[in-house]
């Protein structure tokens, strides 16, 4: 079915196939069964493209391409390595989950525009999957400015004050952050090493900048990369959280916090390099507003009685992890972090997924309303329990092995210091995440239920939560992909 | 004939003006301007290929050679504005036939179709020249005819404008005017190349004072801050198409004149390291961004709105040439033509909404995303462009003015200029909301505009995205324009 493909081309598609859905999608849009088919096909088209580069990757190819040349010097280009081919991979695979998963839930909320809603979404997973490819600094930038832009209008899909509001927020902090710090950052790398190529080692090492420049440097990536969620910047998630839960789950969990993160990990290994960063000691101070946020962000989950925005002030604080590995700059923590991408993705969109089943289903939103609530709906909890063990990096589930590998990064680097906060806060995750599968499993319910037709979530939303719940399961037994690709990023 | 080219691109404009002004019949009138501005913009483009071809092409009036003569002088500098004067022309007329057709009276219409003609040749007329008097000549037919049309504007308010434009530009020209003569009575040359080499031979004050003269005269009409005052009403309450027209050629050609003066006539030396104009230029350029950008976010009528995000951008052109560098003059270049891309789509989708609605204000705007989309999505795309969003013309003018700011070391400058531009976001936003996130309330009649508004607005914006995505051309010309006007390489 596919025809003979270059591995540049291949990525290119993989960019293409989306958009192209996209114009079926509207094509269709008066044919909602048609229409979702459509979304269904597309996605899983995406998913073999991208994997079809998985055995080049790993065999030490970097296939690529240069499709546009802007500005003089400067191309738009394609390139895959393993990291951008993770990201790419995880995004992909939970796009087809979440189409089907929104199947369900846009229907059973009746919500409005879906079109407009299908066809942003695609938009939005092709930028994502341009971050991922993007061959150079300044490619990655396009794509992640893109990205921002096309989810705008699925963050303020319901078109309401508060959703005006929530948008003002979304786009001001992206906007002033990625503009103010992460262009100029951008423009001063170009102009110090006069390229903006991502390469194994990084480029700035032979800049001759010395080590407070370099340390300022990496705090306005650090920040001006707003889509990681670093503290003070990161208000604009829980803004978010207004959009239709599929946007949450694929997007807000997945596919745009994790350009972010991604973004930290390329900027630290190809562009500073992680040794080069260890011997300036640039990421000395920073570490620690990283390993602040985790905490400070796990304190506010406590405090959030909305199961949105707490699951939102989690995903702040588990972001900050993958950054913590990436500052780290040895080979356990940028293992680690790359690992724990993937894993939190999974782990965190099975949460947004039940979440989204529970308001469907139940109408309720908050967690103190939840109470006996998994009598009723047991595969929508189990699946919860099962998401939140990973995340909280328990085993069986996925999430042990990053968290695994980032504790022995930071044993690497010395700091016992953040080791402790690692362990901190995984046990104030398991607190904060397990309360709610518990007050639904083992408290009964406040007063007799009001409205006794609660049952589970419509069957393909079900569907999608149970699979993304045991492929955390199943990350734990098979992490090898994962861990070979990462390795390959460190190069050992 | 093509050797004629360079008096051509004047002439036909200018003597298709009278013709257009004697048609009864609206449409008669527009038809011709339609003519000539298409041929204006064939013309050159005929010329840019030459001149990046052959180099300079030199033309002597009446046969009469330099020092006795006018002469017409095209470089890769004045080729490139040609390209976007009648470039805007080009894509103006063919959207004026239904606007001015409902903002202007019948009779008055084909007068305003000749005071456009008449503003587009002194506006070709000032870049292709090569003497500094009969620059003057071309600057008060483009400002006679452009206080004219801004006259012609629906609302009576617009006469109010016109004459505190009249006044404004006229201490302008007077200011230079007298820096001519100051300039001409110490060389007795009028002719810019003649001028370039002898003035760095008169050691007088005179030529300093003249300096200053010319600097503030165009720095009027440029609508440089502080002396801006004219420029917010005279864009408000002008008719839609002249405020497109005017917005994305005349400050562009007066800046081009401050790029002549400065570089080409006095020389990079003396202006920069005799008269310290960074010094001066620099501050203003920052204040100009950062209050006119502040002053658009509290307006309530979008054209007005507009008008004082162009004094903004004029700011970020000033910026760039204060650095003096080749990259920060690229930069002041490329934003000369990527912001007449970008200003002429947002008005003409202003334009559009003042042709169905009837008005252009912040509240008759709510929810009209609804009932014009298109329309609506220009505005958006072209508000995108003004922030400076990757894709678009705006991050290409941003990238090399934060560059060459980097290059010079003055990153702190940098960092108010990238947060300046998010100023843009925030009154192209207040807009958006407005159209996006209420229900429409207005007349049920109001629908989309009709084709032949949308065709022209849609072109630019297409181009917005377009520059912005190859920009090697642009970029390259602006690059090869900077070096030849600092005196080096080609």
């Amino acid at each position: 079915m596919i025809p003979d493909l270059t591995g540049g081309q291949t990525a290119m598609a993989a960019l293409l196939v989306p958009l192209l859905g996209a114009l079926f999608t509207v094509g269709f849009r008066n044919r909602p069964n048609l229409r979702e088919t459509a979304t269904l096909i597309t996605a899983g088209a995406v998913f073999a493209l991208v994997l079809s580069l998985l055995p080049q990757v790993l065999a030490g190819e970097r296939p690529g391409m240069v499709f546009a040349e802007p500005l003089p010097g400067l191309p738009l280009s394609l390139e895959v390595e393993p990291l951008g081919l993770l990201f790419a991979l995880v995004a992909s695979s939970l796009w087809i989950v979440t189409s089907l998963y929104s199947i369900g839930y846009m229907r059973a909320h009746h919500e409005k525009n879906q079109t407009r809603f299908y066809l942003f979404f695609a938009v939005a997973i092709s930028s994502a999957l341009g971050v991922a490819f993007a061959g150079n600094l300044f490619t990655l930038f396009f794509f992640y400015e893109a990205l921002t832009l096309c989810t705008f209008p699925l963050v303020t899909h319901h078109q309401t004050p508060a959703a005006k509001r929530a948008g003002r927020v979304y786009l001001g902090i992206l906007l002033t952050t990625s503009i103010g710090f992460q262009l100029l950052a951008i423009v001063w790398t170009y102009s110090l090493a006069g390229t903006l190529d991502f390469r194994p080692g990084g480029i700035l090492a032979d800049a001759g900048i010395s080590g407070a420049v370099a340390a300022g440097l990496l705090a306005l990536y650090v920040f001006g990369i707003g889509k990681a969620a670093v503290m003070p910047f990161h208000r604009w998630l829980p803004a978010a959280m207004v959009a239709p839960t599929p946007v949450s789950a694929l997007l807000h969990a997945v596919a745009v916090v994790k350009a972010g993160v991604f973004t930290v990990l390329k900027v630290c290994v190809y562009i500073f390099g992680w040794e080069f960063i260890t011997e300036t000691g640039a990421s000395e101070w920073l570490i620690w507003v990283a390993a602040a946020t985790i905490i400070l962000a796990s304190l506010v989950a406590f405090t959030k009685d909305n199961l949105k925005a707490r699951l939102a002030y989690s995903t702040i604080s588990q972001l900050s992890y993958i950054v913590l590995g990436a500052l780290l700059a040895n080979k356990w923590g940028i293992i680690g972090g790359g690992m724990h991408i993937a894993m939190h993705a999974f782990g965190k969109i099975t949460l947004f997924f039940a979440a989204g089943a529970i308001m469907v289903a139940a109408h309720k939103t908050e967690i103190s309303q939840m109470k006996g609530l998994g009598r009723t709906m047991p595969i929508t909890f189990g699946a919860f329990f099962l998401g939140a063990l990973s995340i909280i990096g328990l085993p069986p589930a996925g999430g042990a092995w990053s968290k695994w590998f980032l504790g022995l990064g930071t044993l690497e680097a010395g700091e016992l210091g953040l080791l402790a906060v690692l362990m901190l806060s995984s046990l104030l995750t398991l607190v904060y995440l397990l309360e709610i599968p518990v007050k639904a499993f083992f408290l009964p319910p406040d007063e007799p239920p009001s409205n006794p037709g609660i049952k589970e979530a419509p069957l393909p939303s079900l569907i999608a939560l149970v699979v993304t719940a045991l492929l955390s399961i199943g990350l734990f037994l098979y992490p090898k992909v994962i861990y070979d690709l990462m390795a390959l990023v460190v190069g050992s | 004939m093509l050797d004629h080219l360079p008096i051509l691109q004047v002439v036909v404009p200018l003597m298709v003006a009278p013709v257009a002004a004697l048609m009864r019949r609206r449409d008669a009138a527009w038809l011709l301007a339609l003519l000539a501005t298409w041929a204006s913009l064939g013309i050159a483009v005929l010329l840019l290929l030459r001149v990046l071809d052959e180099g300079t092409i030199i033309y002597s009036l009446g046969g009469w050679a330099a020092p006795w003569g006018i002469e017409y002088r095209v470089d890769t500098v004045s080729a490139y504005v040609l390209v976007v004067v009648a470039g805007i022309g080009a894509i103006v007329t063919p959207y004026a036939r239904l606007s001015v057709a409902r903002e202007v009276g019948h009779q008055v219409a084909p007068l305003l179709y000749a005071a456009l003609l008449l503003c587009l040749a002194g506006l070709l007329g000032i870049t292709i020249t090569g003497d500094v008097f009969n620059l003057f000549v071309f600057l008060e037919i483009s400002s006679i005819s452009a206080y004219a049309l801004i006259a012609m504007g629906p609302d009576r308010r617009a006469l109010h404008a016109s004459y505190k434009y009249l006044i404004m530009g006229s201490i302008g020209a007077t200011f230079i005017v007298i820096g001519i003569g100051m300039m001409y009575m110490m060389t007795g040359t009028l002719n810019m190349a003649d001028l370039a080499v002898r003035l760095p031979l008169v050691g007088s004050r005179t030529i300093s004072v003249a300096f200053a003269f010319l600097t503030v005269g165009i720095s009027l009409k440029l609508a440089l801050f502080p002396l801006h005052a004219w420029l917010p009403d005279a864009y408000a309450y002008a008719p839609s198409t002249v405020t497109a027209f005017l917005a994305s050629t005349a400050t562009k050609v007066a800046f081009y004149v401050l790029l002549r003066v400065f570089f080409s006539i006095y020389g990079v030396v003396f202006a920069f390291e005799t008269m310290t104009l960074h010094w001066i230029l620099l501050p203003l350029a920052l204040v100009a961004v950062l209050s006119a950008s502040f002053s658009a976010i509290s307006q309530e009528d979008v054209k007005r709105l507009l008008a004082y995000s162009s004094v903004a951008q004029i700011g970020y052109m000033i910026l760039g040439i204060s650095l003096g560098t080749v990259t920060g003059l690229t930069a002041g270049l490329l934003h000369l033509f990527n912001h007449a891309l970008i200003k002429a789509a947002l008005f003409m989708a202003v334009g559009a909404v003042m042709y169905q609605v009837g008005s252009v204000r912040i509240e008759a705007m709510r929810g009209l995303a609804k009932r014009m989309p298109w329309t609506m999505a220009a505005f958006v795309a072209g508000g995108l462009s003004l922030i400076g969003v990757p894709f678009t013309v705006g991050f290409v003018s941003k990238w090399y003015l934060v560059l060459g700011l980097v290059e010079s070391g003055m990153w702190e400058v940098a960092l108010l200029v990238l947060l300046g531009s998010l100023l843009a976001g925030a009154y192209i936003w207040k807009v958006v909301e407005a159209a996006y996130f209420n229900d429409f309330l207005g007349d049920l009649e109001v629908k989309e505009a009709p084709l032949q508004l949308l065709i022209p607005i849609w072109v630019l914006v297409a181009a917005n995205f377009y520059f912005g995505i190859d920009a090697t051309v642009t970029a390259g010309v602006a690059r090869q324009a900077a070096q030849l006007l600092l005196g080096m390489g080609p």
